[in-house]
């Protein structure tokens, strides 16, 4: 989108007053500046006594929605771990046991050291399975360790939505697009 | 050399590195404040131990001697960084001293030194060869081109540096630091010198600032532009050296300001020449430390104000600017002495300077703007 004139606002080069050829008011200034800053509010989080608040946007650990009846949304199409340009997300597809998809992840296992936290992978997702939430300090003492698997990407899931900090992406208790079964027609875009 | 010199020197000696270990504190808190955040504070109650943790790491940490230097003369090279800053302030007072009896209390290393300032000149213009040296021993050409332009600056600025404090030399009639303090204190707040020497001691101050790497001098370092200068191939203490000679610069400086220009110990009706009450002493030295904390701490603030000069703007400001200022300056003070004109007429004049400087500056640029 252009910027419309009126939003540009142009500023003139200070013409300098002889006094300012000293630089010496210039220093002045600031030094006032600086003096001020030393006494205005500080900014500083003391990060693990104060927690800072993630804005709901944020793109941190995965979590594995749930369906309304608890069980993992996803639907093993493998969409993200195509769109995923770090190649972190691994699948095992298997025969959905419900009758509502033709399959399921017998195993979803995210690299979470190797992921980029890029988002690619929740937009590819056609039926809102995968998010990123707003946690932000994983931390671990293996590799081993860092490799999320489905139960505890579900679990993540469950714990954000008890601590009611759903990223804002999130279609939660509404199904995606793909899984609309009932209706045929291609579903309306939403937001537009 | 008798027991007292040799106790007085050891205290400067821990003492010097105390504050400056307590200035790096005082630096990155500064640097904080200004910049809206808080600094230091996990190390102890408001991180005050954080420098006691810096020394520890810096004295544990490996020593590293690249293999490609020259050896000798690159472990010589910070200690003559460190050498020459502590020496200079032997001669500096920190506390009242008696000029006709020197008492068995007294504030500085080498009593009655009559060429006091001018050793200063001398031995901190040593101190030029231990960038020279330091950068050349790195046998790395990033060092040796940092090196050389940090030695142009500092030859550069010693020139106004010395120019602008021979006004006060030739006010007070003596080198001696102490004569000139006292000359001062015994005159009271009128007698401080800046009354006399505004210029002089502006362009003191700012020579003094680059003469001691401080921004926004600081080209040798430039941590934001340079690898590092002459100091890249330096690491764990040896690098610190480099460091503590640079602090130690900047409090020689502040004694400096608060001695030549700022009356020292002297302060109205606290700390007058004939203070006699009990406590005195102290309260001198307070006031004396005082004056040269303030001007630490301007140094740090000016640190966070101003930007770093261009190489050539730097060489301009010294040869163009402050030369030319601090010699018109001194051959007022030498026309007053000469015609015993009365002194205060030396403030206008430090005005009447500057305002030849605005015209000549005018002058420039009607001349750039013509072309």
């Amino acid at each position: 989108m252009p910027i419309s004139p009126s939003e540009i606002k142009w500023v003139d080069e200070r013409t300098l007053r002889p006094w300012d050829w000293l630089y010496l008011p210039a220093l002045w200034d600031g030094l006032s500046t600086t003096v001020r800053h030393m006494f205005s509010r500080k900014v500083t989080i003391e990060f693990p006594e104060q927690r800072p608040s993630i804005p709901p946007h944020y793109k941190g650990v995965h979590r594995l929605n749930r369906d309304e009846q608890g069980r993992v949304r996803c639907v093993a199409c493998y969409l993200c771990a195509t769109a995923c340009p770090a190649h972190c997300i691994d699948i095992v597809a298997a025969p959905s046991p419900w009758p509502d998809r033709e399959k399921y992840p017998e195993l979803f296992v995210i690299d979470e050291l190797r992921c980029i936290y890029c988002g690619m992978c929740e937009e590819a997702c056609p039926v809102d399975a995968i998010e990123l939430t707003t946690l932000y300090d994983l931390t671990g003492f293996s590799r081993e360790e860092m490799l999320f698997d489905k139960e505890k990407l579900l679990a993540v899931y469950d714990y954000t939505v008890a601590k009611g900090s759903d990223p804002i992406r999130t279609h939660r208790g509404v199904l995606g697009p793909a899984s609309e079964i009932a209706s045929q027609q291609p579903a309306p875009l939403p937001n537009t | 050399m008798d027991w007292l010199t040799i106790g007085l020197i050891l205290f400067v000696i821990t003492w010097l590195q105390t504050v400056c270990a307590y200035l790096i504190y005082l630096e990155r808190k500064v640097a904080a404040w200004v910049q809206d955040r808080k600094g230091p504070n996990r190390v102890g109650p408001w991180g005050l131990l954080q420098p006691i943790a810096d020394g520890l790491k810096f004295l544990l940490k490996e020593q590293v001697v690249p293999a490609h230097v020259h050896r000798s003369l690159y472990i010589l090279a910070p200690s003559i960084a460190v050498i020459t800053t502590m020496l200079a302030f032997a001669v500096v007072p920190f506390g009242p001293t008696d000029v006709s009896a020197p008492d068995r209390l007294r504030f500085i290393i080498a009593p009655n030194i009559d060429i006091g300032l001018l050793f200063i000149f001398a031995i901190g213009s040593l101190n030029v060869y231990s960038i020279i040296l330091g950068g050349w021993a790195s046998n790395n050409k990033y060092s040796l081109l940092g090196c050389l332009r940090s030695a142009a600056q500092i030859i550069s600025y010693e020139i106004p540096l010395a120019l602008s404090a021979l006004g006060v030399v030739l006010l007070a009639g003596s080198l001696n630091l102490e004569q000139i303090l006292h000359e001062q204190a015994r005159a009271g707040l009128s007698g401080w010198l800046i009354w006399y020497q505004p210029l002089g001691g502006l362009l003191f101050f700012v020579s003094a600032l680059a003469e001691s790497n401080r921004l926004p001098f600081d080209l040798p370092e430039a941590e934001q532009e340079l690898v590092g200068g002459y100091h890249t191939e330096y690491s764990g203490l040896k690098f610190a050296l480099f460091f503590l000679g640079e602090y130690t610069h900047v409090i020689t400086v502040s004694f400096l300001m608060a001695i030549l220009y700022f009356g020292g110990w002297h302060f109205p009706a606290i700390a007058e020449y004939g203070s006699r009450y009990i406590g005195a002493t102290a309260i001198k030295v307070l006031i004396l430390w005082a004056k040269a904390s303030l001007f630490i701490l301007l140094i740090m603030l000016l640190r966070w104000t101003l930007p770093r000069f261009r190489f050539d703007q730097l060489m301009h400001l010294s040869w163009m600017g402050l030369v030319p200022l601090a010699l018109a300056n001194l051959v007022t003070v030498m026309l007053v002495r000469h015609w015993a004109l009365r002194p205060w007429l030396l403030a206008p004049g430090s005005l009447l300077i500057l305002l030849a400087a605005l015209l000549w500056l005018g002058l420039l640029r009607e001349k750039r703007y013509a072309t």
